[in-house]
């Protein structure tokens, strides 16, 4: 609960202009980018600093009311969703870049700054942030960090993990710690590495240092057209069996291509093919040349329609838009869509699309795919309409999608996290003691159960809740969500 | 109860017609890419002054979820009705168009409280309507400036005690044109074997402020072979009332308009001004609920185009005549952002012999006028303004763009900075090139 002590004293931390308490001022808070299980905020909370960030923790702690932070509050999980009346801890005010160190590839920034910003800011010097979500242009650096995101090019350049050298991050407790070191591994225990990716229940990171690299001497850029899915996995396949890697390799299927196609950012991608290849090679200006020849040459082996490489940096950056406005272009054809984020083995791509076809037959919700290709990471986006009461079969949907992703030997979550919506699919991708040693961690972390609480680790109380329900409806959620408050607040007494 | 029937027995808390329009808002799928384009965003942070907060607040609000309260009027009422949002959005949400829906509601509230701002009803309703009334506001302005009553008052001090955003304005008000275009301009401007013919569309604060814009787009449009027209009984177009709420004057003003014009038999409807082009090329959106209205706001809208779009689509005439000057270019919001015209008015520039155009970074974002929003919200339209004057590159010694609104707005920056800068209309530079390889006026 946050009382009227609560608020007054957040006030005097942080002066009232940056304490938002009425249902007015924080109604929009009360989802991110995911739609289907929403909350009020019992605040909302604007820190500045490291140390405004420290004193509201100690005071949040004393008094056990619950927290989440927010950056740009894009997340397809419901990482930044309250889910008790939290007090939603905005860093969208922490939003300055702190320091640049070019001669050794280094940027030191605020958890609210923004992720293509960072490029934008070294580009004139040639220089890149390399993790590229496709909310990349809204997307804050602290959202990343939470969330361990990923991006198109993270099948050569790896995820944010491996970009993060060192951050501040304030403890559940307030106390604020040093994990990393911005050159060099550093000693002991990879805390920094359990961190990254925690979405945001270990504590809150403050300053991020972050890698920045230089610019590859060239590009290019490859569509590929396929009649059938088929032939662009294989195709996939082929290029890591060549030894390629590319700096990125995603495919879209015939729907999403339909739904961006209704956007701004219209290619004009051929109605009858059933799958596209955007191929990126990247590196010296030799190399690339005869790279994406390598790169056309395993297309045409595998049956591809059309192949041709971008003519300009319009014409790139067109291609790119299209794949990275694909989501949310989905309104253009449907009312709602939820967006799934599992991973397979490579190889597995063509099997695992046809069975996705059929879940998507039996369940009568058109299903659209996107995803980077290259490291198995599926984004099926599954159309439905909340209006005609289709929410919990579009949940039940995605359940079946991340079910047959464990059981072909992949994995619930490629780079989107876990958040509430998948919380329940944590159950099927871990054993009872493999959760519960992942529980024990966070308990030393966030005794009190304070912290973004009610997300990613399913609490023993929810697991034996679970076994009563096949999957969680909305209205079964907020009974777990409540059920796993009172545990938690028990285990803190 | 089931959710379906809860929403239908749930009352809206919009209870006017008109209303916002769930196909648009239902559009809307919560991706947050529009955050960052924003400038109230950009300013303040905060998710209900973003345009996502904003249709989120406007459909729950329509679902009667909400109260039409602060919590959603404050939101509509700080939106700039940019459109930068739209630029952006892969789904395609007419978030500008949601936001004049919505302060229609809150303008009908308050009309029905008996709330509405006297010097806003004064203004929307007893003034721009009347073309009379608006020449003789400004005839009243003119004489202020001319008499050495500014100077008067300038000197008293008697300004102090105006609201600083009305004291800013009043500084750097040009000389109010002594006559308006729509006056002088002949009725016909008939041109020897006219490739088309045109209506011009005058605008109120383009014909008041800067009448010698008009002038100036007449003749381009007549070295060009364009035979002009000038409706004399053309009204004011109607986007300062569509963006305060009132909808029902801003539907009086556009069936006076849209019969004019079409009358008048034009091929083409021209207009200089970006927000009166982005207004009556939207005017289907004030008839949806009107079949017979709506069917003639499309044939008018059909033929409306902004003066840089219909140039480039007439493959207009190079232009000859040297002007050596180092311009930027600014893009007013509803020329780039409602209209999709940014490459016209640039190739306009470019073609002119001795123009250098220098880039100007983040061109696209709001200047902060806004229509009257530097006069509602001074403060967020100043902190938008000092931040399109830093950006402004050192060089040049002009900058140039396409709305009226804009120019004042950048004017009164060039002022406070006390900067050696003009602030033109694309088509000024374009006819001081035509006019300097000497062009006759009409034939």
């Amino acid at each position: 609960m946050v009382t009227e002590y609560v608020l007054r004293k957040l006030e005097e931390i942080l002066g009232a202009a940056n304490v938002y308490a009425s249902p007015a001022q924080v109604k929009a808070y009360e989802c991110d980018g995911y739609v289907a299980f929403k909350s009020l905020p019992g605040a909302v909370v604007f820190p500045e600093s490291t140390e405004d960030v420290s004193r509201i923790l100690k005071l949040l702690s004393e008094e056990r009311v619950p927290y989440v932070a927010r950056g740009a509050g894009t997340g397809l999980t419901g990482g930044a969703t309250p889910t008790r009346g939290d007090v939603v801890i905005s860093l969208a005010k922490m939003d300055r870049l702190l320091s640049l160190d070019l001669d050794n590839h280094r940027a030191v920034v605020q958890p609210g700054f923004v992720n293509l910003e960072l490029t934008k800011r070294v580009s004139g010097r040639s220089f890149y942030y390399a993790p590229d979500p496709s909310s990349q242009s809204v997307c804050t650096i602290g959202g990343n960090f939470a969330e361990n995101a990923g991006g198109s090019h993270c099948l050569k350049y790896g995820v944010t993990t491996n970009h993060v050298t060192a951050a501040t991050v304030v403890l559940p407790d307030g106390e604020i710690v040093e994990l990393g070191s911005s050159f060099g591994d550093a000693d002991g225990l990879d805390l920094l590495g359990l961190f990254v990716g925690s979405e945001g229940t270990l504590g809150i990171a403050t300053e991020i240092t972050v890698k920045i690299l230089k610019k590859p001497q060239a590009v290019q850029t490859i569509m590929a057209l396929f009649d059938r899915v088929e032939d662009a996995s294989a195709s996939v396949s082929g290029f890591i069996a060549e030894g390629i890697i590319p700096a990125a390799c995603e495919m879209m299927d015939q729907l999403a291509m339909q739904a961006v196609d209704k956007s701004r950012y219209h290619v004009g991608y051929p109605s009858d093919v059933e799958a596209v290849l955007i191929v990126e090679v990247d590196g010296l200006e030799a190399s690339v040349r005869a790279l994406s020849q390598r790169v056309m040459d395993v297309c045409l082996k595998n049956g591809v329609r059309e192949v041709r490489s971008a003519k300009s940096e319009e014409e790139r950056a067109l291609w790119w838009s299209s794949r990275k406005m694909a989501f949310p272009a989905i309104g253009r054809i449907s009312p709602d869509y939820m967006v799934q984020d599992g991973v397979i083995p490579r190889s597995r791509l063509a099997d695992v699309l046809k069975r996705i076809e059929s879940i998507s037959q039996t369940s009568g919700l058109r299903i659209a795919n996107v995803f980077h290709a290259g490291d198995g990471n599926l984004h099926p986006l599954i159309c439905y309409d909340s209006k005609k009461g289709e929410t919990e079969i579009a949940q039940d949907v995605g359940r079946q999608i991340l079910e047959l992703c464990v059981d072909v030997g992949g994995s619930i979550t490629g780079e989107h996290g876990v958040g509430i919506e998948k919380i329940v699919e944590m159950q099927y991708q871990f054993t009872q003691e493999e959760l519960a040693l992942q529980q024990a961690i966070r308990d030393q972390l966030d005794p009190k159960g304070l912290c973004n609480a009610g997300k990613l680790i399913p609490t023993p109380s929810r697991c034996m809740e679970m076994k009563g329900v096949a999957h969680p409806t909305v209205s079964s959620m907020e009974q777990i969500l409540s059920a796993s408050a009172s545990v938690q607040t028990h285990i803190a007494r | 109860m089931s959710t379906q029937i809860e929403a239908m027995v749930r009352q809206t808390s919009f209870p006017f017609a008109d209303a916002p329009d769930p196909a648009k808002f239902s559009v809307c799928v919560h991706c947050g890419f529009c955050l960052e384009v924003c400038p109230t965003y950009q300013e303040e942070s905060n998710e209900s002054h973003s345009p996502r907060g904003r249709v989120y607040l406007i459909k729950l609000a329509s679902e009667g979820l909400i109260p039409l309260d602060e919590g959603v009027v404050s939101p509509v009422e700080t939106c700039l009705d940019c459109r930068a949002c739209e630029s952006v959005c892969p789904s395609g949400v007419q978030v500008g168009a949601l936001i004049e829906e919505a302060r229609g509601q809150v303008y009908l509230a308050r009309v029905e409280n008996k709330k509405a701002s006297g010097i806003q009803k004064l203004f929307l309703r007893g003034i721009f309507p009347y073309p009379a009334r608006l020449h003789a506001l400004g005839s009243l302005l003119r004489f202020y400036q001319r008499s050495g009553m500014q100077r008067i008052v300038r000197g008293t001090g008697l300004l102090r005690v105006l609201p600083d955003a009305m004291r800013e304005m009043e500084g750097v008000m040009p000389e109010i044109s002594a006559q308006r275009a729509l006056t002088t301009l002949p009725e016909r401007i008939p041109v020897a074997q006219p490739k088309r013919s045109v209506g011009l569309f005058t605008g109120c604060v383009m014909d008041v402020f800067f009448s010698q814009i008009n002038e100036a787009t007449a003749r381009v449009l007549t070295k060009n072979h364009i035979e002009v027209h000038v409706p004399k009984r053309q009204l004011c177009c109607g986007a300062l009332h569509v963006h305060a709420g009132d909808r029902e004057q801003a539907r009086q003003l556009a069936k006076t308009n849209i019969d004019v014009f079409l009358e008048e038999g034009v091929e083409r409807i021209i207009i200089n001004a970006a927000g009166c082009g982005a207004a009556l090329k939207e005017y289907p959106e004030l008839f949806k609920d009107d079949p017979v209205w709506h069917e003639k706001a499309v044939d008018f809208s059909a033929r409306v185009r902004d003066i840089s779009e219909l140039l480039v689509e007439e493959n207009f005439e190079k232009p000859k005549g040297r002007v050596e000057r180092r311009v930027t270019y600014h893009d007013a919001c509803h020329l780039c952002h409602a209209q999709g015209i940014r490459k016209e008015p640039r190739a306009i520039l470019q073609s002119i012999p001795g123009v250098t155009l220098v880039p100007l970074p983040d061109s696209e974002r709001c200047c902060g006028s806004a229509g009257i929003y530097n006069l509602t919200h001074p403060e967020m339209a100043g902190n938008l303004l000092e931040r399109k004057m830093d950006d402004l590159p050192e060089t040049i010694d002009a900058v140039v763009m396409g709305n009226p609104g804009c120019m004042l707005q950048l004017r009164l920056g060039v002022k406070k900075r006390q900067q050696d800068l003009d602030v033109l209309h694309t088509v000024e530079l374009l006819d001081a090139s035509y006019q300097k390889e000497g062009v006759t006026y009409g034939n």
